[in-house]
C-alpha cells in the first residue's frame, strides 16, 4: 500500500516519499519512490543478464536526484536532531530509537562502537569528512567484509564488528546469543560466528523456544503449545544486495542486537555498493564514488507484519514484532524519509487527505 | 568362448540382477557390457542421486524407464548452518515433473535439502497413482496446503516423513483430509510442525491405520493426549512424543506408563520437549527393550537423565543434550554395553562459559565402556591430545566421528599444542573411518595424517584450520574415497585446488568458504575440466568478469556433473568457464 499525499515540495519527477501515521501504534506505512524502484529492478535484472564485458556501473543519482538528496538532507537535519532524542526519552523501555535501526559502515578493524554520528556517512547531516574512512572502505580487501567474523589467520580472531558493543545494557545472557561480550578479557569479545557451531536451524529455533518457554514459566506465564512454534526465521532483503539472507528471530530478545547482527550480516553488500565504480586498488575516490556513497548512507529497517503492512522496526515491543513479522527489509535512508512518525506530528505535518493509492 | 553372455536369454539375467540392490553394484552391472547395460537399466527400481545437479531429470528418466522410487539431494551440507545463501537452488520442481509423466507407477520419493512447492505436492498426489512413500528431509517451500493434497489423494500413502523440513504451518486442518477408508498408513512424522494438529483427527487416523509403525509427534501435543493416541497405536515401534510436560498428576503418570507398556514392540523414543523430571521415570518399565533414546531436546537435569540411560540396557543410539554431564557419560558406559551411535549436542552454544561439566572425559570414558561405539557427534568446550589417543586406541571400529569443539582454534588445554596428534591417532587407529569433522586448533599437520591413513574417509568437514595449501594438497591427494569435502574459514588456496583439479571429478562435490582461493584460479579450473561446475558465489555485484584474477572468492562450489551448466542459477551464482564468467539464462 503507497498513500501520496499533496505535498508540492515533494512533488519531484521521481516519485514521492511519504510516510504516514496513522494511530499511535498502528501501522505506518513507507512508500518507496516508484520510479526508483524501477530503476533500482532494471539495475537488478540487467546486471543478471550480463554474460560479458564490463558491467556498467550502478547508476549513478542523476543530479536531479542529487539535488533531491540534499534537498531531503538539508530537512532531514531539521528532523533528526529531536526525534531521536525524544523518541529515546518516551520510550525508554524501548530499546530502539532511530539510530540503533540504522545500519552503519563498520570498517574491519575499525572501531565505531558506539553509534555515534561522527564516525559515519550519514543522512543525517554529519560532513562527509571521513575521507580516510571511506579510502579505507576502498582499499579493504573484499575478504575482509564477509559476514563471518573476520579471522585473522595467525591464530586470532579479530575484532571486526565491534558496533554498538557499549550501547547495549549488560544483559544477563539467555544463551540464544553472544553478541554482547561485556565481560571483555583477552582473548577479547567474540563475535558471533556465521554458522558455527554447526547446529542445525531447526534445532537452534527449539532450544530458542525452550528456553522462551521457561523464561515465562519462571514469570508464570502460560504459554500455549501452538505459540512456541518452530521457526522463527524471516527473510531480509537490502535493497541493492544480491542475496537474501535469513535471520532467526528468537536468537535475539531485544533490537539492539538484531540490528547489530543485519549491519553485521549487511555491511559487505554496502561496500560492495561503494565499490560499484571500481575495485579496491583504485586510487582514492572518484566523484562518482562520493556520490554513490550518499546514496548508501543510513539504511533503515522495515518488516512486513501478518497483514502485509511494511512498518518501521522498533514501534512496538519486542514480543510483539517477533510475532508478527513476516520478512524484514533493509532500506536506504533516501527511500524512506520521514519515517519518524512522532517526528512528523510534533513538526505539525498534518496528512493530506488527498492521497493516492498505488499499487 | 564366445557368446556366453548371449547363452542366457535377457530374462534370466534380469531376474538375477533382481537380487542385487547395492546401487554400486547395479553400477558395476552395467558397465560388463551393452546387453548388460541394457538389461540393467530397464529393471532398475531405484535410484540415487546424491547432488541434484549432477545429472539432469531427462537423462535419468531417458535411461531408467521403470523407475519406482527415487532419491534426491540438493544443497550443501553447510545449508543447515545458514552458509548457503536463499535462493540458492535444488529446486525439485523440474524432478517431479519429469517423473509425473514418465513414471506413472513411482511409489517412493525422498528428498534431502531441496526446495519443493504446494504445486509439486499436488502433481505428486495426483500423477501416482501407487505413490507410497514420501520423505522430506530439511526441505521447504511448502505449506500445509500441499500436505493437504497429498493426504486427500495418496490412497496407499504407508509413508509420510517431514523431518526437520520448514513447512509454512497454515493450519493443522490437513491432517483431517485423510479419507475415512484410509488404511495403509505404517509412518508418520510431523515432528516438524509448529501448529496445532487436531487430536481427533489424529485418533480417527490411527484407529484406521492398524500397520503403524512409527508416530513422531510435534511439540503442540500435550502429554494428555498422548496416552489416548498411544492407546489406539499398539503395534508402534518407535514413537516421538509431543512436549513432554504437563501438571504433576499422578493419573496421568500412571495411565502414561501404562501405555508405554501396552505399545509392546515400543523400541525408539524421542520428542521429550521440555521433558520434567517428574514424568521421564514413566518410560522405567519399558527400558530395557529401549534401543534408541533420542533426549536431544530434553532440557532435564542430569541426575534425571542419567537414572533413565542406566536403565535402558539395551541402548544402542543415544542422542542427548550436554545436561548428561560427564559422569552421567560414566554411568552410561556402565550401563550400555551395546551402544553403537552417541550424540552430544550443546544446551548453550553460544555461551562463552561452560554452563554444564561435560569435557572431554565423557566421551573418554564411553569409548572405554561400549566395545560397539562406532558413531559419535560431540560438542565440548576442551578437548587435549591425550584423550583423542585414548579415544582412537579404543575404538578402532569407529565409523563416525564428529567432534565440534565450540571455540575456534583452540588448542590441546593441557599442553597448549595443536590437536595435529590426536585427530593423527583417530585417522591412524580407525581404518575404517568414513566420516570426519575436525575442530580445535590444527596445522597442516593434521592433514598429512588425514591424507596417508584417512583411506577409507568419504566425508571430511574442516572449519577453521590449517596454515597453508599444503594442508588442502595433502587431503585431496591422500584420501582416495573422498566424495565431499566442505571446508570454511581454512588459508587454503589456488594452487592446491589447480593441482588437484584431476581429484575433483573423483568426487561428488568440494565446497569451500571465507578460504584463499581466487577469481583466476577458479576461472582456470572452469575451463580445464568441463565435467566440472565451478560455481562461485558472490557478494558484489556485476559478474566476475570485472573483477581482478586476484580477488578472493567468497564461496566455492564444485561439483561434477554431466548434465552441464545449471539452468537456475540466482544472480549471485556463476559458473566459471575460461575467459569469461558464463551465464546462461
Amino acid at each position: 500500500m503507497i498513500l501520496v499525499p499533496n505535498y508540492a515540495t515533494y512533488r519531484k519527477r521521481d516519485g514521492f516519499l511519504i510516510s504516514l501515521l496513522l494511530k499511535k501504534k498502528k501501522k505506518f506505512l513507507c512508500l518507496v519512490a516508484s520510479e526508483r524502484k524501477r530503476e533500482r529492478e532494471r539495475e537488478r535484472v540487467g546486471y543478471r543478464k550480463v554474460q560479458e564485458g564490463s558491467f556498467s556501473a550502478s547508476t549513478k543519482p542523476s543530479s536531479f536526484s542529487v539535488l533531491f538528496l540534499t534537498l531531503l538532507e538539508h530537512d532531514y537535519i531539521g528532523l533528526a536532531e529531536k526525534p531521536s532524542m525524544e523518541i529515546s526519552e518516551k520510550s525508554s523501555h524501548l530499546n530502539l530509537n532511530l539510530k540503533e535501526t540504522e545500519l552503519r559502515l563498520g570498517l574491519p578493524g575499525s572501531e565505531s562502537p558506539e553509534r555515534k554520528p561522527t564516525n559515519l556517512i550519514s543522512l543525517f547531516g554529519k560532513d562527509l569528512r571521513n575521507t580516510n574512512a571511506l579510502k579505507n572502505l576502498v582499499a579493504g580487501s573484499k575478504r575482509g567484509f564477509s559476514d563471518d567474523a573476520v579471522v585473522d589467520f595467525e591464530g586470532k580472531i579479530n575484532n571486526t564488528h565491534k558496533a554498538s558493543q557499549s550501547a547495549k545494557p549488560k544483559q544477563d545472557k539467555k544463551p540464544e546469543i553472544s553478541e554482547t561480550n561485556d565481560h571483555v578479557s583477552p582473548p577479547s569479545s567474540k563475535e558471533q560466528v556465521v554458522g558455527w557451531p554447526p547446529i542445525r536451524s531447526f534445532r537452534r529455533n527449539t532450544m530458542a523456544c525452550s528456553l522462551i518457554k521457561n523464561k515465562d514459566d519462571d514469570e508464570e506465564e502460560e504459554r500455549k503449545p501452538s505459540e512456541a512454534s518452530g521457526f522463527l526465521y524471516v527473510k531480509v532483503s537490502m535493497d541493492g544486495a544480491p542475496y537474501l539472507r535469513k535471520v532467526d528471530l528468537r536468537m535475539y530478545t531485544n533490537y539492539m542486537q538484531l540490528s547489530s547482527a543485519l549491519e553485521q550480516m549487511f555491511t559487505c553488500f554496502t561496500i560492495g555498493e561503494c565499490n560499484s565504480g571500481g575495485f579496491p586498488g583504485k586510487d582514492g575516490l572518484s566523484e562518482s564514488s562520493l556520490r554513490d556513497l550518499l546514496h548508501v548512507s543510513v539504511h533503515v529497517v522495515t518488516y512486513e507484519d501478518k497483514d502485509g503492512d511494511w512498518m518501521l522496526v522498533g514501534d512496538v515491543p519486542w514480543e510483539m514484532f517477533t510475532e508478527s513479522c513476516r520478512r524484514l527489509r533493509i532500506m536506504k535512508g533516501s527511500e524512506a524519509i520521514g519515517l519518524a512518525p512522532r517526528a512528523m506530528e510534533k513538526k505539525g505535518w498534518s496528512h493530506n487527505n488527498n492521497c493516492r493509492r498505488i499499487k | 568362448m564366445p557368446r556366453i553372455a548371449y547363452a542366457f536369454p535377457d530374462e534370466v539375467l534380469e531376474h538375477v540382477f533382481s537380487f542385487i540392490h547395492s546401487d554400486q553394484d547395479r553400477n558395476a552391472i552395467s558397465l560388463v557390457c551393452k546387453s548388460w547395460y541394457e538389461i540393467e537399466r530397464w529393471c532398475r527400481r531405484s535410484i540415487f542421486v546424491g547432488n541434484c545437479y549432477a545429472v539432469s531429470p531427462v537423462m535419468v528418466v531417458k535411461r531408467f524407464p521403470k523407475l519406482r522410487s527415487i532419491s534426491l539431494k540438493g544443497k550443501p551440507h553447510f545449508a543447515d548452518f545458514n552458509l548457503v545463501p536463499e535462493d540458492w537452488g535444488g529446486y525439485a520442481c523440474p524432478w517431479i515433473e519429469a517423473m509425473a509423466s514418465a513414471y506413472p507407477w513411482l511409489e517412493e520419493i525422498r528428498l534431502k535439502r531441496m526446495v519443493l512447492t504446494d504445486e509439486s505436492l499436488e502433481l505428486i498426489s495426483k500423477s501416482f497413482k501407487n505413490f507410497q512413500v514420501l520423505v522430506l528431509s530439511s526441505c521447504e517451500g511448502f505449506s500445509t496446503d500441499g500436505l493437504a493434497a497429498i493426504a486427500a489423494n495418496c490412497r496407499n500413502l504407508r509413508e509420510l516423513d517431514l523431518r526437520e523440513s520448514e513447512v509454512e504451518d497454515l493450519s493443522g486442518h490437513w491432517l483431517s483430509q485423510f479419507p475415512d477408508s484410509f488404511t495403509s498408513l505404517v509412518s508418520l512424522n510431523i515432528s516438524c510442525l509448529g501448529s496445532e494438529v487436531s487430536t481427533c483427527a489424529l485418533e480417527r487416523l490411527l484407529a484406521g491405520c492398524p500397520n503403524l509403525q512409527s508416530l513422531r509427534l510435534n511439540r503442540a501435543v500435550p502429554l494428555e493426549k498422548l496416552v489416548n493416541l498411544l492407546g489406539r497405536s499398539p503395534n508402534l515401534v518407535e514413537l516421538g512424543t509431543g512436549a513432554y510436560t504437563s501438571e504433576m498428576q499422578p493419573d496421568v503418570f500412571s495411565d502414561l506408563s501404562r501405555a508405554f507398556v501396552g505399545c509392546k514392540q515400543l523400541k525408539s523414543l524421542s520428542g521429550f520437549w521440555d521433558a520434567m523430571p517428574y514424568y521421564l521415570p514413566a518410560v522405567y518399565p519399558i527400558s530395557s527393550r529401549l534401543t534408541s533414546l533420542n533426549l536431544s531436546y530434553a532440557t532435564t537435569e542430569s541426575p534425571y537423565l542419567v537414572k533413565l540411560v542406566s536403565e535402558c540396557r539395551n541402548l544402542q543410539r543415544l542422542w542427548v543434550m550436554d545436561y548428561i554431564e560427564d559422569s552421567g557419560l560414566e554411568a552410561l558406559a556402565v550401563s550400555c554395553k551395546d551402544l553403537r551411535e552417541l550424540r552430544v549436542f550443546p544446551s548453550d552454544p553460544f555461551g562463552l562459559e561452560p554452563n554444564v561439566a561435560l569435557t572431554e572425559r565423557g566421551l573418554v570414558s564411553v569409548s572405554e565402556g561400549c566395545p560397539e561405539l562406532q558413531s559419535v557427534l560431540y560438542f565440548c568446550r576442551q578437548m587435549s591430545n591425550a584423550a583423542l589417543v585414548t579415544i582412537a586406541r579404543n575404538r578402532p571400529n569407529m565409523t563416525r566421528f564428529r567432534l565440534c569443539i565450540i571455540e575456534p582454534r583452540k588448542p590441546d588445554y593441557l599442553t597448549l599444542q595443536p590437536l595435529d596428534a590426536g585427530f593423527g591417532a583417530i585417522v591412524e587407529h580407525c581404518k575404517n573411518l568414513r566420516r570426519l569433522s575436525l575442530s580445535g586448533l590444527l596445522t597442516d599437520r593434521v592433514f598429512e595424517y588425514i591424507g596417508s591413513y584417512g583411506k577409507k574417509l568419504e566425508m571430511l568437514s574442516v572449519a577453521f584450520a590449517g596454515d597453508s595449501d599444503l594442508g588442502l594438497h595433502y587431503v585431496l591427494s591422500g584420501c582416495d574415497n573422498l566424495r565431499k569435502l566442505e571446508v570454511r574459514d581454512c588459508p587454503f588456496g589456488d594452487k592446491a585446488l589447480l593441482a588437484n583439479a584431476a581429484k575433483l571429478e573423483t568426487m561428488r562435490s568440494l565446497w569451500m568458504s571465507s578460504c584463499n582461493v581466487s577469481f583466476g584460479a577458479c576461472k582456470l579450473l572452469g575451463q580445464k575440466m568441463p565435467r566440472l561446475n565451478v560455481e562461485v558465489i558472490i557478494d558484489e555485484r556485476g559478474p566476475p568478469d570485472s573483477m581482478p584474477e586476484s580477488c578472493l572468492v567468497e564461496k566455492l562450489y564444485i561439483y561434477r556433473t554431466v548434465a552441464g551448466p545449471r539452468m537456475d542459477m540466482p544472480g549471485f551464482v556463476w559458473r566459471m568457464e575460461g575467459d569469461s564468467a558464463l551465464r546462461v539464462s
